[in-house]
Parts: C-alpha cells; structure tokens; sequence
C-alpha cells in the first residue's frame, strides 16, 4: 500500500482512466484507497462531521446544503437503534452526466466515501439509489461492494474496527422525482416516489422511519479526500469560500462536450471557452443553463461569474448540478422550454395540485407559441404560472425546478415568445 | 383535547385565542371562516396535497408581504398573522381551482353529485367562473366496483382522500392510485367488488363525482329535492345516526349523520345500503286477514277487527328487539303487562340479561365508538365484530394506531400532520388481541389471535384474569403453553395501557365469555386503571327490549302450548329467527289467531291471519336503545303514498281506542309512558326535544329551501296541491318551511350551510369543533351509568362442557345475517349462499368434502346444507351462518350429530 | 406462478430491507428480466410473495416508468427526448426510427422485434444524440445516416 505523495488537486477523477476498466480493489488500494476510511475509523464519528463542516463541502446533488451540518442533525446520542445513510444516484436531471462517471471510473472511491459517511452518522446500514439505465455502473459498483466484502471493507467489524456496515444497491425503476430526497425514500421503501412533507426531516425519520441521510454520489465521493488530506486543504483546492472540486460540464452546441473536474469556483467562461472548446463555428451563444433542466437561464452577461453555489444564486439562477446546457442562437427557444416542460409535466409524481395539472398547462402553452399558435394572454399566464408554481407554493421543489428555466427565458428571450402569438412567424426549430 | 395553553392568532383583523399547535385550518373552520380545501379531511387529517387550503402568513407587523402557506399544514403559535384577504393567497386558492378543473369535466347537470359536491362549493367560494384552459382534457375508462358504489374517474381531482380513507384509515387492500402526473387513476386493479366493508363511505370522503352511491344513482334525485328526517340505523346495536333522503315515496339513498361520540363520519356498508327493502312493493302494504281467502281490510275494519280478537282476554303479545320501545310498549299496554313477551328466545333473553347487567354494575365505562378509537390496549373476546357491529371494528382500526400517535408526541409531530405520523410510526400498532372461534377480519391488525370455542375463549380470558389478580382467580385449566405465553403477553398489555379495553358480545351465544369479559373488566378496575367495555348485541334495540324485560319466546310459547292463550300478536318480529322452525309450528298449530305487525313479509307473516302493515323505520319514528345504552330518537322520513302502513305503535293506539283503552294518539304520550314504566328508562323522554317543540313558534322542515316540484309533484293524480301531511309526533314538518339555524342537534334534517353543500365539509359547521360533538351535545341520553367504584363479584370459572357431538357456533355475516338488509337488491348481491363450515379434520373423520352437502340433527332442528371447510375453526364445531338466508335457526351452543342423507 | 428462479432471486433482495414490501420494486424488475414484461398475474403473485395487495403492487408498477405492465417487443429501444438531445437534434433520430421501424412511440413492431419508447435525459448528455436499446447506450447520434441506423438496428435480432 502506497500513499500519494502529494495532496491531490483533482482528487475526484485522480484515479479515473478514461475507457478503461476502473481499478479493483488492489489496485485502488495501491493508488492510496481505502486510506481515508481506515483513518476515519480510528477517529470518532462526530469528529469526522466536524471534519466534513470545516471543509465546507456542500452537496452536489443541487441544492448546495452543508454536508457536515446535515450529518449533525442525525442523533448521535443512542436512541436510534437504526439508522441509514443512502447514496442518491439517481441523476435524471436533463443535462447532467457527473455521478454515472464517478461511479463508472472510480466504484471504490463512491464505496469508501459512504461508507466513511455511514461510519460518521452511526448508520449500519447504506443504500447507493441508482438509476436503472446506469447499467454498467451497476455492474461496476457490485464487483467494487463483492470485492470489499471478501476484504473486510464491508460487513462485519470492518478493519477489525468494531464498525459494521453493509451497503446495497438499489436500482430505480424510473422516475425522476426519485431524485428527490424524500420522494427517493418513498422509492426505496419499494413505494410510489412521492415527496414527504417536511418536518419531520430525514434525519429524524426517513427510511423506515428511522434516521437517514441523503446524500449525492458527488457529495460522498468526497469524503475520504477529506478526512485523508483534511479539511484545510479541501479549502485550498478550491477557488470559492465553498470547499473542492466540482464535476462541472457541458451539453450542446459548444465543440468539445464533456464533464471535467475543476476547482470549485471556476468561472462559467473558462468552462465553456477553455474546457468545451467554446460554440460550435457559425454559432452564438443565447444563454445557458448553468447545472440542469431546473435552473434559471444566464446568457452570455454572466460568463465572468464563478460557478459556486452562492455567486450564481446572487445572479438570480442556481448552480445545481454544475453541468451547463447551452443554447446557442439557431435553436428555438420556446422549443427548448416546451420541450423541458414536456419533461417537468410528465415527470410529475401527481401528488400536488399545481405540479400535476398545471405543469401539462404549461407545455400546452408553449407548444402552441412553438407553432405559431398562441393567443394573446398567454405569455400573462406563463408568468402567473412561474409564480404560483414557484418556490414556496408547492410541496417539493420539482415544480419550482420547473419554473426556473421558464422564468428566466421570459426574463431574457420575452421576444421570441411573443413572436408565437398566433399572425407572426412560428419560431423555427433547430 | 388535552387542557393545551393558549395563543392567541390574527386573521386579516380579528383575533382568536386557540390551543398552541392547533392546526390553523381547523380553527379557521370552527371559527366559520370559508376556507377551500380538498385533500384535508377532518378524519383522515392533513397531507398538503391540494395546495387549496392557501393562506398568506406574515412575520410580523411589518412584514406586508408575507408568504403563501397552507393552511392545513400550518401549526398554531402565539401571535401568528395571516391573511384570507390577502392578494397572493387569494390568487393561490383561485389558481388551485382553476388547476384542477382542467381535467375536470364540467358535467354537473349530469353528476349525481350535483348540489352536494365539495368541488362545486369550492370552485364557487374562489371565484373561478372562466375557464381559461383551452386544450383537450384527459379521459379515463371507468370500472365496475360492484352494486355499492358507482365510479366515473374523469371527475376525478386527484386529491388523494379516496385511497388515503381507503387504504389508510379502513384497512382497506383493493383501491389504490395508479399511474403518475396528471394520469393518476384512482380505482381496483382491476373491475370488480370493492372488497372493504366501509366501501360505502368514498361516496361521501370523495369531494366530487367519482364514487358515488350506486343504489341512488340508480334512481337519482337531487339533494335538495330529497325529504330527509334524522334516522338512526336499523341494521345492528350500534345505532349509528343516518340521514335517509326520499322523494316520490321512495327511499333514495342513507348518508351518514355526524354523531361526535358514535359514528362519526362514517357508517359501514350495511348500513348504508340495507334500505332498499323499504321500497320492496312486496311489503304488507294494506291490512289482510285470511278467512280461507286473503281479504284486504280498510284501517277502520282491521283495528276493529284485532280489537275483536282481543276482547277473549286470551291473547298475548310478543316484542321485538328490532322494534321501538315505543312500539313494544304499546303492545305491553295493549294486550297487558301480564300478557306481554320479549321477542327473543330463553337463550337469547338470557345472555342480553347477562350483558346488561354487565354493563350496568360492572366498574367500565363502557364505550363509544370515539372511546374504542382512543384504546391503546384491546381484548376482543369471542365476537367477530366487524360482522355483528361493523362500525366497533372500523374503530378498533383507529385504536391500534395510539401506538402511532404516541410515537409523534414524542417525536414533536402533531397527530393531524397525517403522513408524517405514518411515515414514522410505519408499522407500529398498539395491542389488539383477537380470541374468537372464526377468522376475524380484523386479524390482520392483531398483535395476536388466538382460535378456540367459546369455552376455550372463556379459558384464555380466565388466565388472563389470574395474571390480573392471582389470589382469587385460579388459573384457567387445560391450556397449551402456547396459549399460557398468549395470556401473559394480553395480561402485560392491558396492565401497561393507559386506556384498556375489553371486546365482548351476544354473537358468539356465550354466557361465559361474557363472564369472563366482566371479570377483567373488574380485575383492571382492581389494578386501578380505568377499563372500557364495549359489547356487542345482536339488533337496533336489543338493549331497549331487554331494559324493558318481560319473559321470553319460549314462555310465550309454552302459554299457547298449555291452551292458556289462543290469540298472539307479534310486533315485528319473524319468529322462525328466533327459534326452530319445528318448536315454532308446534305453537302456531294450537293458536286460534295469528295477528302480525310487521314492514316486511316474514315466514311468521306467511303464517299470521291478520297482517297489519307496520312502517319501516323510515316511515316511523321511536327510540332506539345501543350497544352503549345510548337511547336515540328516529324520526319518520316520509309518509308512505302507497297502501296503509302506519307506525306499528300507531296501529296499537287505534286497536287499543277501539277497545275502549286510551293510549294517546301520538309518540309523546307512549314515550312518557314507556319512561314512566322503569327507572332505567326515565331518561328516553329527553333522546330529542317532544313534538311540542318550536323554534321561535316554527317547525323544523324536512325538506330544503330550494326544494322543488312541490306543486306538480301529484299533478298526475291531481291538480290541486294537496294538504301536506302533518305530524303529530315531531317538531319536524313534511314541508319545506319553518325554522333552520340553531336547531336541536337531534332533530337536525340538513346539514346545510350558506356556500357549504357536502355533507362532509358542511358538519364542521355544525360541530363545537372538528371532530368534537355537535354544537348543542351530540344526540340520544345514556341510560346506563356504571360506577368507577364499583367492585363486582368475579363470576365462577367457567364449567367445563364435554361435548358429544359438534357444538354449534355462530358464524355472522355483515350481508346476510341481518334481516332487513338481505332483502335488498344491492345488500342481496353480496349475501354468500347458505351453508355450514367444519374444521378440515373433523370434516375429514367425517368423510366430509369441501362443498358436499351434509345433514346435522338434534335440539329439534335438522341442517342440510353444503359444507365449506374453514381451517382455522376448531374440532369437533359446526359453524352455522346466523340468520343467513336458507339457513335454519338453531342456537349457538346446541349439539349436533351428523344425520346421514347427505347428498 | 413465479418460477423458483424469481422467488430466489427476490428472496435475496428481501433480505436487505426491514420490511418486505420494500422489496416491490426489485420484485417488479426481476419478474420483468426474465419475461420481459409484468403480467396481471405476476403482480398478483408478487403481492402474495411480499404480503401485499395485487392493487399495491400494481401502484408502485404503474409508477414508474421502466416497468413494463404490457408485453413488449425482443428489444427496446428508448429514445432520449431530454434537452440536450433535443438540442441536439432527437427529434430527427426518433422520427428517422419510427419510419425505419413503421410504428409511433409506444409501439411495437408488427414482428415483435422492437418497441419503441421515449425515455428521460440518459446521463451522456455530452455525447447526444443517444439511445438505450436493451442495455447498451448508442452516442452521438446527431446526424443519422439511414445506414448507421441500419447497423445499429441489425444487430438486435
Ligand atoms: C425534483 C428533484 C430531483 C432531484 N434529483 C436529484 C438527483 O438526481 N440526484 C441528486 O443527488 N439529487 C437530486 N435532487 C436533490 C436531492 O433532493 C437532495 O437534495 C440531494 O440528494 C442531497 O444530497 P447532497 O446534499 O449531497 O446534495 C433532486 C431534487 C429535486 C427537487
Ligand atoms: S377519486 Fe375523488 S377522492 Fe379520489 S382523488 Fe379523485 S377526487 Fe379525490
Ligand atoms: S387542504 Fe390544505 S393542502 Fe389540501
């Protein structure tokens, strides 16, 4: 077993040989794996959640949430005899293509890294939720778990630690609400993925009933860099006050898409010039989604912010996913909304009221604006829609997901919607 | 509930002072403000699924803009600030609406939920009146759910209510949601019988069209065209309050009638459908009398005939326990106290003694429906209840979810927060236990069953008792270690309860499991808890017959034997179901005449020589006395245009001024007189203000204000507008005039508010507050008042019966096993075949296939019937289906010995 | 009936959740591995297998998307019609299948070789167009060329 000699800046895609197998378990070991769990489990759990809070890693699964002061809320005190931490692999939002890589290159690292979570909020038991197209993942990740079995990393007294943990894999049957925390529990108790009112949170009663931790795949994969090379140095690679790296990408017309791992903070104009090449010859860009189908659109004005959680919250959108859609200058733009609100509306679980029939409202609309077909008050009622569909009215954050995208093209393409009021030339499609 | 502290809340201007952590909705509806809502129901709490309930909460006095939330979802604390009025919550509730309605499809004047429908009143009270929505609507295949309840799935609005009743709140395994987004389907699998006993209740929990009330949709009438009266069901001893609808003289339809202790909002199925015998035509509609030929007698010439047939001094009068005290005493007084039988068999009249007593000198409280509901600790001894008293086991369903209900306490999560609560509590249940000889329904919620005859039982209940209180009760005799380890974890889990309650019966004919219910009852009381009981008897006013006594069928028969009395005058009662067809005919061979009072054709009426045409509950009125010896007032819905039925104790009155006896011409007086005849029943008087009672001088209408058609309604007869029929016993009037706000909670006809026209949204209106009694008191007087103190004697253990042939044991049937509703067309469809039911091993000694038909003979009767075999009844038992059609009467207990003839 | 196959292979997942029914799903998806498709009666007698109702059972499998309750072709193909496909230019690759295989979104072929479906955002956004038949993901399908269709497609029999 060997340890890198240096701190690694790209700890996450450090050990992923692109086409290529991933390491097995001897090998991941001799690249320094597995190192970070066994010093977590000579510290005690709260120290590694004080560990994780001071790195100031927050959750890539969109919502940005402090993973270390999420973990705080679990009782530590004894009183849960049972409690889970669940991986969410869910990754259906359009436009993001992170944890599949993640799990795909490196399946140990995701193994170490809830298991290391596991050990820090007393869960015996972990879930990885992935989704049912990630078949090779899949595959992947079930030779890393077997492997780890037959080493002791998993199971009983790990390491001869004293800590049990078994970890299972779940694949969804397909939906995407399942990504949502509650809604992927709901799932994984083999129900109809709805969402669950909160309080009371996860962490008092989620799986089961029991204390549970959701987190992103992204977000564990993380964890073992952390307690190995601490919680200064996770603050160090990064170019925001938020620690790490982040999987950031690319989708579109820009030349070279992809997905690279870059200091947390890097500006959206170094990733698309620089990483992705920048547009494809003879076209503009009009906007982008800075990470998924469920963020506000930003145009080309906004290509110096860094991609951090809070300085694109600031600039009216979110960074998600960190994986950008870019829309460029020959594609329409009412299709590319009514295309992403086909995807909302029918994604819908159909608890909610709004949600369910007013997001199939919604794509009707824009449909017709798409056609040519659209009648004056329609653009009115989009925007009364983005405001009664938006957040704090609904009971999950899908349907505000939804509206982002809606509103912020109303914001900065008004135009070419109402070019679709019925008597002007149809938007033309790409 | 509990003494919560007070906060004081403001909404747009007014302030309330209400208990912290109250749910907002809810005391905004106590407080009468009109706030929309769907997916909360007060029964099944809140889920924040329609998003209608919107409302917008400020911080604090200078907040203007405040948020949206809703309110359903929104907890009570001190100074809370929101606003109905408010713009954004305003344009929320519209928007919710007009959502919802996209799919919706505006069929109204074609919907038999028309006029009550939550979605209508709500889609008015926000202002949604254009629809803006200019694309095709969804559509979907309806199902057939079987002869209750009718489905039309486009009118759904997705809010959730029907499987979380369903599913959630009765146990429910057939209808769920299917499919996602704006697809969701909300029905069976696949077409078929809703299989829940409470299937009935959807056609009320659903806001809108989707289930409704097959049996009225059949032979529909609007709302407010219906001539309603306050009822209470006639169909078992638990006297739920039902609110029967009329028109054109028939019987359309029964809804529940909210009671805060009682039902609640719900009935079982049997109640909700067993009317439709009221319409039957074949009913003794006109006086007869058999002289060789049948001869139809007028009013006049049937009193004066009956009169005749009394004045021998030879006659004797047999009651009914599913007829009024009003009805049975005026029989008393009509033929003599002397002359006067209870309608039940020795047997029968015996245990309901037994039970009685129990009731009334043990130390339980005995216990409501709301009191079974808050048990976190339940013995259920020997009565299969969701067959003899349906809505006991809908509550036992409620009782095992403290459990839940504790967890959220200390978890902080309010017990309305519905999902919450399940999602932590997931399977958690409080103790349930269930001993009978059959399979229960209930089951599958039982921490434990526990299958044995009704000795066995007795026998478990005994060991219970010695774990309770070892010095004086011995330990029960012949048990398996198994069922010793059962007794120990029963005995724990009342010791344990906060709340313990015991589950008893008549339906199992045991004298013993009764005794043995009263000894732990006794036992617990020791320990100084406080017990419940609940008992269950067999029909609507058996414990009204039994507190009025007399000697039973037996006596009464045996009379007739001895020559000592030649004439019988049976009140509403079908002698075969009381006693062996043979010992039946022996007496009815030697009588001179036979007069029946009855509302239905009966193997006693086949036999009478006058038949007097009786009116079914709905067209009559009485008391009723229930399981909890809750006396309760009935009222007649309609008066029936066809033939000349009149009230059984109206007959009386008329027979008996003919011969000369005055017993007053109308309910009061028999009331009065019936009160004045016992201590016990005193009380009846005040089950519901007198007929002289008046709202500033006004009547109570039975119909409502926009009723219509009143003048063209007989103008294919005649013309004229007739007289409405007046009435002499009520403040109601057969009219739709007089006074409609601050009535009488027992004599409530409507329940209808301005903007509020379902009947499950409407009662808020009407309760102190949701979920609590009625404003006024919730309806009926307890007649029995056991006291806490009260330190009984143990019954003796029980004696051990050695059995030669097979005992029998009464199997029931929710449809089937009960007189009136079997003979309905929709109740009908669901009543299994006859039959008798052996353990596979005995049935194999036997020689006994599943299906073949056997002979069984002794205590006088003979059974021949196909056998089904039912593993978990014990050897060497017969289990005969009570009172099912086609199966003869035989007692529970009785020995029987295979007959050969088998086919 | 399920065969002694399933039942193993769902005992095994069941040994992994606190109660059975969270099993559903995985039950669901084993059935569906081995006849390609969940048939009134497998939902029954998975609702017997786990202790729950045909009518829950078959709420969880109409939930989700991936959960065939029809039977289904030897192969099925599912389109991505997420975003950035779509930006990509889907719409040609879906309709460029449903003229290949002569049947709209939803159908099976009249040989019952394929079905074609639409499916959510498949995860390779940098590389759409793409699709999913059985289990293989097809990238970078932004100009379809008939041929390279045909290819793809022949080797699925
Ligand atoms: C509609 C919806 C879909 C989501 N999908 C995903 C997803 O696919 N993967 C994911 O990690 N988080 C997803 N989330 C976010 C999760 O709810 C949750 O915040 C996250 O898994 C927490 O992990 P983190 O704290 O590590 O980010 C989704 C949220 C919403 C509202
Ligand atoms: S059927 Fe009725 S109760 Fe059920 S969801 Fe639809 S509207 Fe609500
Ligand atoms: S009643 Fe409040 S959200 Fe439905």
């Amino acid at each position: 077993m060997t340890l890198r000699t240096a701190p690694p800046d790209r700890p996450l895609t450090d050990r992923i040989r692109p086409e290529h197998e991933p390491y097995n378990l001897r090998e991941y070991e001799k690249h320094g794996g597995y190192q970070g769990l066994r010093k977590a489990l000579k510290m005690a759990p709260q120290e590694v959640t004080a560990l994780v809070k001071n790195a100031g890693l927050r959750g890539r699964g969109g919502a940005g949430f402090h993973t270390g002061v999420k973990w705080g809320l679990v009782p530590m005190d004894g009183s849960a005899k049972q409690k889970y931490i669940v991986a969410n692999g869910d990754e259906m939002e359009p436009g993001t293509f992170k944890d599949r890589l993640l799990l795909e290159g490196d399946p140990h690292q995701f193994v170490e890294g809830i298991a290391a979570a596991g050990y820090a909020i007393g869960a015996t038991v972990g879930y990885v939720f992935l989704r049912a197209e990630y078949f090779l993942a899949a595959e992947r990740l079930r030779k890393a778990i077997a492997e780890c079995y037959a080493h002791k990393l998993l199971g009983e007294d790990i390491q001869g630690s004293g800590f049990t943990f078994n970890l299972y894999l779940h694949t969804s049957a397909g939906r995407y609400i399942c990504g949502e925390e509650t809604a992927l529990i709901s799932s994984l108790e083999g129900k109809r993925a709805v969402p669950r009112a909160k309080p009371p949170f996860p962490a008092q009663s989620g799986l089961f009933g029991k204390p549970t931790v959701v987190n992103n795949i992204e977000t564990l994969c993380n964890v073992p860099h952390i307690v190995l090379y601490g919680a200064e140095w996770f603050r160090s690679i990064s170019k925001s006050v938020d620690g790490g790296t982040k999987i950031y990408g690319a989708s579109g017309k820009v030349k070279r898409p992809g997905a690279w791992e870059l200091p947390m903070g890097t500006t959206a104009r170094e990733i698309l010039e620089e990483h992705a090449g920048g547009m494809r010859d003879g076209l503009k860009l009009r906007g982008f989604l800075p990470g998924g189908a469920s963020t506000d659109f930003l145009t080309a004005d906004h290509l110096d912010l860094a991609m951090d959680f809070d300085t694109i919250a600031k600039a009216g959108s979110r960074m998600g996913t960190g994986q950008m859609i870019v829309l460029d200058d020959h594609t329409s733009v009412v299709g590319m909304l009514r295309n992403l609100e086909k995807f909302f509306a029918t994604e819908s679980c159909g608890w909610f009221t709004p949600c369910r029939d007013g997001l199939p409202w919604t794509e009707r609309i824009l449909r017709d604006l798409e056609a040519g077909k659209g009648r004056p008050g329609d653009l009115e009622l989009l925007q009364q829609q983005t405001r009664l569909l938006g957040p704090g009215r609904t009971f999950c954050a899908h349907a505000p997901g939804a509206m982002e995208p809606l509103q912020s093209a109303l914001k900065y393409f008004r135009a070419d919607f109402e070019r679709g009021i019925a008597g002007t030339a149809p938007a033309k499609v790409a | 509930m509990t003494h919560a502290r007070k906060v004081t809340i403001q909404m747009d201007g007014r302030s309330f002072e209400v208990p912290a952590d109250s749910n907002l909705l809810h005391v905004l509806l106590e407080k009468g403000v009109d706030l929309p809502y769907f997916c909360w129901h007060p029964a099944l709490g809140s889920v924040g699924a329609c998003r209608q309930c919107a409302v917008t909460q400020f911080r604090d006095d200078n907040d203007k803009t405040g948020r949206v939330v809703m309110a359903c979802m929104t907890p009570c604390s001190n100074n809370l600030r929101v606003s109905l009025d408010h713009p954004e919550a305003a344009e929320m509730r519209k928007a919710v609406i007009e959502f919802l309605m996209t799919n919706h499809p505006h069929d109204c004047p074609v919907c038999e939920e028309g006029g009550h429908c939550h979605l209508q009143d709500m889609t008015v009270m926000t202002g949604h009146n254009y629809r803006r929505y200019r694309y095709t609507k969804r559509t979907h295949r309806n199902q057939d759910l079987g002869p209750f309840v009718g489905h039309e799935m486009n009118r759904c609005i997705a809010c959730y209510r029907c499987v979380r009743y369903y599913k959630d709140y009765a146990g429910g395994k057939d209808l769920d949601s299917f499919g996602a987004h704006n697809h969701v389907y909300f029905g069976r699998e696949k077409d078929g019988v809703l299989e829940s006993e409470f299937a009935g209740n959807l056609v009320e929990v659903c806001p809108t069209g989707v289930f409704t009330d097959k049996t009225y949709g059949d032979s529909y009438t609007r709302k407010w065209d219906l001539q309603q009266a306050p009822s209470v069901c006639a169909h078992c001893s638990v006297g739920c309050n039902t609110m029967p609808g009329e028109r054109y003289g028939r019987l359309k339809r029964i809804e529940n009638r909210y009671h805060g202790e009682l039902n609640g909002y719900f009935l079982c199925d049997r109640g909700r459908y067993g009317y439709q015998f009221v319409n039957r035509e074949d009913r003794p509609r006109r006086a007869t009398r058999k002289n060789g030929h049948v001869e139809t007698l007028s009013v006049q010439e049937a009193t004066a005939a009956v009169s005749e047939l009394l004045k021998g001094g030879r006659a004797i009068g047999v009651g009914s326990p599913r007829a009024s005290l009003e009805a049975n005493h005026a029989l008393r007084a009509l033929v003599g106290a002397e002359n006067f039988y209870q309608g039940e068999s020795k047997a029968s009249a015996e245990l309901n003694a037994l039970a009685l007593d129990i009731l009334a000198r043990g130390p339980a409280k005995i216990a409501a429906i709301r009191d079974i509901e808050r048990a976190d600790a339940v013995l259920v001894l020997g009565e299969d209840v969701l067959q003899t008293g349906a809505r006991v086991a809908l509550a036992l369903r409620q009782a095992v979810r403290q459990e839940a209900f504790k967890m959220a306490e200390a978890a902080k999560v309010p017990a309305w927060q519905d999902a919450s609560v399940r999602i932590l509590a997931q399977d958690a249940k409080s103790p349930l236990f269930v001993a009978t000889p059959a399979a229960t329904g209930i089951d599958e919620i039982a921490t434990r069953t526990f299958r044995g005859t009704p000795t066995d039982v007795a026998r478990l209940a005994q060991e219970v008792l010695h774990l309770l209180d070892p010095m004086p009760a011995p330990r029960a005799p012949g048990l398996s270690d198994d069922d010793v380890h059962l007794a120990h974890t029963i005995a724990e889990a009342l010791k344990k309860a906060e709340r313990p309650l015991i589950v008893a019966g008549t339906g199992c004919g045991s004298r013993v499991v009764l005794q043995e219910a009263a000894n732990l009852c006794t036992a617990l009381a020791k320990l100084g808890k406080q017990p419940s009981v609940s008992l269950v008897f067999a029909e609507s006013n058996t414990v009204g017959a039994t507190l009025l006594g007399g000697p039973s069928l037996d006596e009464a028969l045996a009379r007739v034997d001895s020559g000592a009395a030649d004439t019988l005058v049976v009140l509403e009662n079908d002698l075969y179901r009381r006693l062996p067809a043979a010992r039946v005919n022996a007496a009815l061979g030697k009588l001179k005449h036979l007069v029946v009072l009855d509302s239905i054709p009966t193997a006693t009426t086949a036999q009478a020589e006058v038949i007097l045409p009786a009116g079914s509950f709905a067209e009559s009125d009485g008391t009723l006395v229930n399981f909890e010896g809750r006396a309760q007032r009935f009222f007649q819905v309609f008066v029936p245009n066809n033939g000349d039925i009149l009230e059984s104790w109206r007959w009386m009155q008329e027979i008996g001024l003919a011969a000369g006896r005055d017993m007053g011409d109308a309910l009061d007086a028999l009331t009065a007189a019936c009160a004045a005849s016992a201590p016990a029943l005193a009380p009846i008087v005040d089950a519901a203000p007198s007929a002289k009672f008046r709202i500033a001088g006004l009547r109570i209408p039975r119909q409502s204000h926009r009723y219509s058609g009143r003048t063209a309604m007989h103008a294919n007869k005649d013309v004229h507008e007739p007289r409405p029929p007046q009435d002499p016993d009520s403040p109601l009037a057969f009219s739709m005039e007089g006074a409609r706000i601050n009535l009488p909670p027992a004599e409530i006809p409507i329940f209808w508010a301005p903007r509020w026209n379902s009947p499950q949204a409407t009662i808020t209106r009407f309760q102190q507050e949701i979920n609590g009694p009625l404003k006024g008191g919730d309806p009926g007087v307890r007649l029995l008042q056991p006291d806490p103190a009260a330190r009984p004697p143990y019954f003796e253990r029980p004696a051990v019966l050695d059995h030669a042939g097979l005992e029998v044991v009464a199997l029931h049937h929710l449809f089937g096993s009960e007189e009136f509703s079997a003979l309905g067309e929709a109740v009908r469809q669901r009543v299994p075949a006859a039959y008798v039911a052996l353990n596979p091993a005995t049935a194999d000694r036997l020689k006994l296939a599943d299906g073949a038909t056997a002979a069984f003979a002794g205590a006088g009767v003979t059974i021949q019937l196909p056998v089904r075999l039912k593993a978990e009844l014990p050897e060497d038992v017969l289990g005969v289906p009570a009172g099912l059609p086609g199966v003869p009467t035989v007692a529970a207990g009785s020995e029987l010995k295979p007959a050969g003839g088998g086919a | 009936m399920l065969t002694p196959e399933e039942i193993k292979e769902i005992e095994h997942e069941l040994a992994h959740y606190e109660q059975p029914a969270a099993a559903t799903i995985e039950a669901l998806k084993i059935v569906q591995k081995h006849r390609g498709w969940v048939s009134d009666e497998a939902v029954a007698d998975i609702a017997a297998k786990l202790g729950t109702s045909p009518a829950s059972v078959d709420s969880v499998a109409t939930f989700y998307n991936l959960i065939y309750r029809r039977p289904v072709g030897r192969h099925v193909i599912h389109v991505c019609d997420s975003v950035s496909c779509w930006v990509m230019g889907q719409t040609r690759l879906s309709d460029a299948l449903q003229q290949r295989l002569g049947v709209k979104l939803g159908e099976t072929t009249t040989d019952g070789r394929f079905t074609l479906l639409p499916i959510c955002c498949l995860g390779t956004c940098d590389r759409a167009p793409a699709m999913l038949i059985d289990q293989d993901t097809h990238r970078d399908l932004e100009s379809v060329e008939d041929h390279r269709l045909d290819a793809i497609l022949e080797k699925y029999k």
